[in-house]
């Protein structure tokens, strides 16, 4: 136990000492939090005006074209090939055509321009286009705009789930989806990632035969597991203090600059059924309503309903059992191997199931309590991915015990499969391994 | 006899072939024991098996005299032949590590380890990475760590693979005097040079089985069948001096003396030799041949002699009597 532990320590140490591990633990948070705000910020940075020049021979909608904040447009009355010959002569981005038939043909409409045609600018003008299109085919037929407008209702419903407890909830099926998504995606990423470190590792002590001065020290078993253990906690170690810095640059971002996050979230998300709802309270249910009515509301109200230390600590389960489920299956490889190019033919039945679980994800959190979901949650070679895409939907506890029971069992049965083909692989060189062979060493002892 | 470790019946079957078929061995304490063979002889399993990194089919191990157990890993020092070291990790950091997992505590190792890098040079080299060492020194580095928790048996596969003829006796030196401190070594090499120079007694394994045992002095004067090479004062004649119980192989005159190969039949000793030659001629020396290890190797392993047959071969060695 002693020497295991030496080994825990090496494995450890050697890898979080790392400068890459420094740099990816620090980077890590600063790089998702700037994927988050970098889509903002490029939207509010504004493109250069497009200057486009309305050719309208027809006299219908030459004034209807009201300028965007990154598109102006001049009236020319001129003809088209005097406007080309501007634009070409530098004056204007596109020159806009609309023949006199436009209405009869609004297909012989035309935009011109010497660069690649702006597809911004290009949508806005057929937006207009066609609203005026309309108008004035409406009021062709005796249809008011104003009457039909009225008639156009905006609808957004919101999902309400009624737990067992008679408590309801505001749902926000877009805020789970994310959330498993992305908690599902990291597991599968850091399954990979550490799962292969741990291959590697193994092929390393094999190829540089530190293994034959070890093995005579220690156990092979005692080796592997040391080894298995090791990157699994330097792996630990970065999920929470990427965690850890998560929650503090959203915290020190959030006293900075408060107006981000108008709506806090509180008790009135919950209200009981059975209720009798006051004026007051009437009052502020309202006001939580229309707060949920702007976008950034509505996930901020989401992530609130998110049930977080059940996310997390199922994560950190999630996690260990499946790195140890495949961590073992990876090391049995760097075993069997001579060299790193050897580890493909075994590391395609490996991968699959996993890659299989990360494709399924999609059609899980289209339907997060269906059959497909539940059994693939209690697989044990897919249920890590899978299972953190169903939590923020909500689990049985039942379900979740399960899963969870069987990824023990399922680790300890891989586990034990990779210590007989590891002790058998390590020691051996200068063969290329069939999967024949690898089950000799499995039944042979 | 007190042996540190005895082999019993150990028999070692792979999937696809038997590695060993009941060889025994048994080590004698506080002396160097030979293990040689071809390659692919079963000597790395049997090294193996005594390291309890694999287990044997059938027979037993003893140590002391009692079985070995897995703790007695701490009692043994294996310099494999495949050797390395984790590159990217520092030479004493890592020698410290190897220390800890031979049962020996951080500042013992740490302190045990000055010593031996003091002696050996390599204290400069403390901090560096294994991998801006040379070979010679990561060898160095090897046997160190080998060495290093004071076992009482000792297993060098091929110690001297990698070193230049300066370091080699260096080693063998080390050898010499960790035996003269009390260890059992168990010496495998394919260098039969060494073999004569260090080992008290030899077990030769061939094809999974043992073919000869016993003290290296004895095997080799076994093998020599009683073979003399004497050099007489010039102008000896030799035809007629001898009786029966002599056999004059050949004899050639060169530098100015003659030169004489003699085998001693059955009841006869090396002074009765000499005293039928003392009276009839000058001796100016006298000298048993035995055949080289390398010599009974070949003849062992192959069932004859190399190129040049003993009772006559130019290339035969001598040992001074």
């Amino acid at each position: 136990m002693n020497k295991i532990t030496t080994i825990i320590q090496r494995e450890y140490l050697s890898r979080v000492k790392k400068r890459s591990f420094i740099v990816m633990t620090i980077l890590g948070p600063i790089l998702m939090a700037g994927l988050m705000v970098a889509p903002l910020l490029v939207s509010q940075m504004s493109d250069r005006t497009q200057e486009v020049a309305l050719v309208d021979d027809s006299m219908l909608f030459y004034d209807r074209f009201r300028d965007a904040n990154n598109i102006r447009f001049t009236h020319l009355p001129a003809s088209i090939d005097q406007a080309v010959e501007l634009m070409q002569a530098g004056r204007f981005d596109a020159v806009l055509h609309i023949p006199e038939i436009a209405l009869e043909a609004p297909s012989s409409m035309r935009l011109f321009s010497e660069k690649a045609t702006n597809l911004n600018t290009k949508l806005y003008i057929e937006n207009i286009l066609r609203q005026e299109f309309e108008s004035l085919k409406l009021g062709a037929a005796g249809i008011d705009r104003e009457i039909l407008a009225s008639i156009q209702t905006p609808v957004n419903i919101h999902a309400i789930r009624i737990k067992k407890d008679g408590l309801e909830q505001a749902d926000h099926p877009e805020v789970s989806m994310g959330l498993g998504f992305v908690s599902g995606l990291l597991i599968y990423i850091f399954i990979f990632l550490f799962g292969s470190q741990v291959l590697r590792g193994v092929l390393e002590e094999k190829t540089s035969r530190i293994v034959e001065i070890i093995v005579s020290s220690v156990r092979p078993f005692q080796l592997m597991m040391g080894k298995i253990v090791g990157v699994g906690l330097v792996g630990l170690t970065q999920f929470l203090i990427w965690i850890v810095l998560t929650f503090a640059i959203v915290g020190s971002v959030r006293a900075a600059a408060p107006g981000l996050f108008r709506f806090t979230p509180g008790d009135q998300v919950y209200v009981t059924s059975s209720q009798i709802l006051n004026p007051q309270e009437l009052q502020a249910r309202m006001e939580t309503v229309q707060q949920l009515n702007t976008p950034a509301g509505e996930i901020l109200a989401g992530l609130a309903a998110i049930n977080f230390p059940l996310v997390i600590l199922a994560f950190i389960f999630f996690f260990l059992g499946g790195y140890l489920l495949y961590g073992a299956l990876f090391a049995s490889i760097g075993a069997a191997v001579d060299n790193e190019a050897d580890t493909q033919q075994f590391m395609l039945p490996v991968t699959i199931p996993l890659l299989f679980a990360f494709i399924m994800a999609q059609m899980v959190m289209a339907n997060p309590s269906g059959p497909v979901a539940f059994w693939l949650s209690i697989i044990p070679l897919t249920s890590p991915v899978i299972m953190m895409v169903r939590i923020p939907f909500g689990v049985p506890y039942a379900e979740l015990l399960l899963s969870a029971a069987l990824l023990v069992g399922g680790f300890i049965l891989t586990t034990w499969l990779a210590s007989r083909i590891y002790r058998t692989g390590i020691l051996m060189y200068g063969k290329k391994v069939s999967y024949a062979e690898l089950w000799k060493w499995i039944r042979h002892h | 006899m007190n042996y540190l470790l005895q082999a019993e019946q150990i028999t070692k079957r792979y999937a696809n072939h038997l590695a060993l078929d009941g060889v025994g061995i048994e080590v004698p304490r506080q002396s160097i024991f030979g293990l040689l063979g071809p390659n692919g002889a079963g000597k790395t399993t049997l090294i193996r098996i005594i390291n309890q990194i694999i287990a044997p089919d059938q027979g037993r191990l003893l140590f002391s005299g009692r079985p070995l157990l897995p703790e007695d890993v701490h009692r043994i020092g294996y310099l494999p032949e495949e050797r390395g070291l984790y590159k990217k990790m520092k030479v004493g950091e890592q020698a410290i590590y190897l220390a800890k997992l031979k049962g020996l505590g951080g500042p013992r190792a740490r302190k045990e380890l000055r010593a031996w890098f003091e002696k050996f040079d390599l204290m400069p080299w403390w901090d560096k990475k294994v991998e801006e060492l040379s070979k010679g020194m990561q060898q160095k580095v090897q046997f160190i760590i080998t060495v290093l928790h004071q076992p009482e048996l000792l297993i060098f596969d091929e110690p001297f693979s990698g070193f230049d003829p300066i370091n080699v006796n260096l080693l063998k030196q080390e050898i010499l005097d960790l035996r003269s401190q009390g260890a059992t070594i168990i010496f495998s090499t394919h260098n039969m040079g060494s073999v004569e120079e260090l080992c008290d007694d030899i077990a030769l394994i061939d094809k999974s089985h043992k073919i000869l045992e016993g003290n290296v002095r004895q095997i080799r004067k076994a093998f020599g069948g009683q073979l003399y090479q004497v050099e007489l004062e010039a102008g000896t004649k030799l035809q007629g001096l001898l009786d029966e119980r002599f056999e004059l192989i050949g004899s050639h005159s060169q530098d100015g003396l003659v030169r004489a190969r003699i085998r001693i039949r059955g009841g006869a000793e090396s002074n009765d030799l000499l005293a039928k030659l003392i009276p009839e001629a000058q001796v100016l020396s006298f000298q048993e041949l035995v055949p080289s290890m390398n010599d009974i190797f070949i003849r062992q392993v192959t069932g004859r002699f190399p190129a040049g047959p003993l009772s006559g071969g130019a290339d035969l060695r001598g040992t001074e009597q």
